[in-house]
């Protein structure tokens, strides 16, 4: 069964932005969109071990730090090299100022 | 002293399970902290910047190659194809890695189209090549890792002189071109193309070389060398701004360490450099942060310069500095020149790196 998790506040991510959320020795990436909609993926680059939180957010794009490897955040489709393999989305919700995700 | 270990820069060999085996490969590189909100800022994307430089390089390229060919047979053709060869042969290196990067435009599609003719231009597989720089940025000047070391130790100095005119790179790539159209990729290059894109870069190959045989056929059809001194030749006399201004990036310094302040040099240049590499000189900036646009680099190294070694003021100052490392690794390959911090800064950290400290000048 999976679990609702809370992630952060509301306020914790800024309009356009991501940030890093550790649960259970994983590492996921909680980003806020410019349409003020909350999203939630795994943590690292399905390219090499790099923290999306890192990266920069740009409409519906995550881009890593590391190598400028491009997702859609919303549907964790990889956008081309050097980013092959698509990253694992999670639902997420609002409630009472907390955003929660859930964790498969 | 430690004994010195020969270096073995094949992508595939001793050096290469060595560098995995010690953890040096995909390692965890120093990073100058710098506050979340400063670096969103300095990594916000535009087009601006990079339409303007484009249109300024577009009109001098085709400015340039007009005035050679009307000037063509007489003396002052000479000039611009001086100007045409270095916009040509070398300007195109950082506008196909800044366009690599994806930083360069805002709009993805303008970074893809101005990275494939950057490309051609350069006689770059468009594909290989992105994935040796990706290479390059997570394992920088790792022996047996990175596949963009410009300069192997001990030294080859004539190679490196060579470098300037162009003909060793020429050498290199064209048949590489040839090869990889006919399908086959070096284990080398099959280390860091992933199997699913190895396709795209055989397809690629095969039409820089069918553009490279339609220049040659317009040049028979024209009973004229025009069309190939425009198309291909450039890469050989226009290749020296390039060369001149890439190999400070890395030459001289550390090797197989996971911090760019040891590795990476930042050289101030003046602005018609600046222009025709894209402001890359910010070097050790850029492999910190390639996230980071050329434009906004200055800006972000008044923000962590506290933290690098002092930059070279100049290229002749960089150039001085490197050669008698050059000439001592020539003997001695394991030394390197290990740049000063400021007080300001966090100090290089033993647990970051395995270097032999003892064979370092400072």
């Amino acid at each position: 069964m999976a679990d609702w998790v809370e992630a952060c506040a509301v306020d914790d991510v800024e309009e356009e932005d991501v940030i890093r959320f550790d649960h259970g020795g994983r590492t996921f990436a909680i980003y806020r969109s410019p349409d003020d909609e909350f999203f939630a993926t795994d943590g690292f680059c399905t390219h090499e071990q790099a923290h999306l939180a890192d990266g920069l957010v740009m409409d519906d794009i995550i881009e890593c730090p590391k190598h400028n490897g491009r997702f859609n955040y919303k549907t964790g489709q990889a956008k081309g090299a050097p980013v092959c393999v698509n990253l694992a989305t999670y639902p997420v919700k609002v409630e009472a100022g907390k955003v929660m995700i859930q964790i498969v | 002293m430690a004994g010195t270990v020969k270096r073995d820069y094949s992508l595939v060999g001793e050096s290469t399970r060595r560098a995995i085996e010690t953890g040096l490969a995909s390692a965890e590189w120093y990073h100058t902290d710098v506050p979340r909100k400063a670096i969103k800022e300095l990594m916000q994307r535009s087009d601006g910047p990079a339409i303007r430089d484009t249109i300024i390089w577009i009109i001098a390229i085709l400015g340039s190659a007009a005035g050679a060919i009307y000037f063509w047979g007489t003396w002052w053709c000479v000039p611009f194809f001086f100007v045409y060869g270095v916009l040509y042969g070398s300007s195109s290196d950082s506008r196909w890695h800044e366009c690599g990067h994806g930083t360069a435009f805002r709009t993805r599609w303008m970074n893809d189209v101005v990275y494939q003719i950057a490309s051609f231009m350069l006689m770059r597989n468009p594909v290989t090549w992105r994935w040796s720089h990706a290479r390059h940025h997570t394992d920088t000047i790792i022996v047996g890792r990175d596949a963009e070391i410009a300069v192997m130790r001990p030294p080859d100095l004539l190679r490196a002189a060579l470098a300037f005119t162009g003909i060793l790179d020429f050498r290199y790539s064209l048949p590489a071109l040839v090869r990889q159209a006919f399908g086959k990729l070096t284990p080398d290059e099959k280390s860091y193309v992933p199997e699913m894109e190895q396709h795209k870069a055989v397809i690629a190959a095969r039409w820089h070389i069918a553009i490279y045989i339609a220049t040659i056929a317009l040049a028979v059809f024209m009973r004229s060398w025009i069309p190939v001194v425009l198309i291909g030749v450039p890469r050989l006399y226009g290749t020296w701004h390039m060369v001149l201004t890439g190999l400070l990036q890395h030459i001289g310094l550390a090797d197989n360490v996971v911090d760019h302040r040891l590795n990476t040099r930042t050289v101030y240049m003046n602005p018609i450099s600046r222009f025709i590499y894209w402001n890359m000189n910010y070097h050790v900036e850029h492999h910190m942060f390639p996230m980071v646009p050329y434009h906004a680099l200055p800006r972000l190294h008044e923000l962590i310069k506290h933290d690098l070694p002092e930059a070279n003021p100049s290229i002749w100052h960089a150039y001085r500095e490197v050669w008698p490392v050059l000439l001592r690794q020539l003997k001695y390959e394991d030394y390197f020149l290990k740049r000063e911090l400021p007080p300001t800064a966090r100090p290089y950290r033993g647990e970051f790196h395995e270097v032999n400290m003892s064979a370092a000048a400072e």
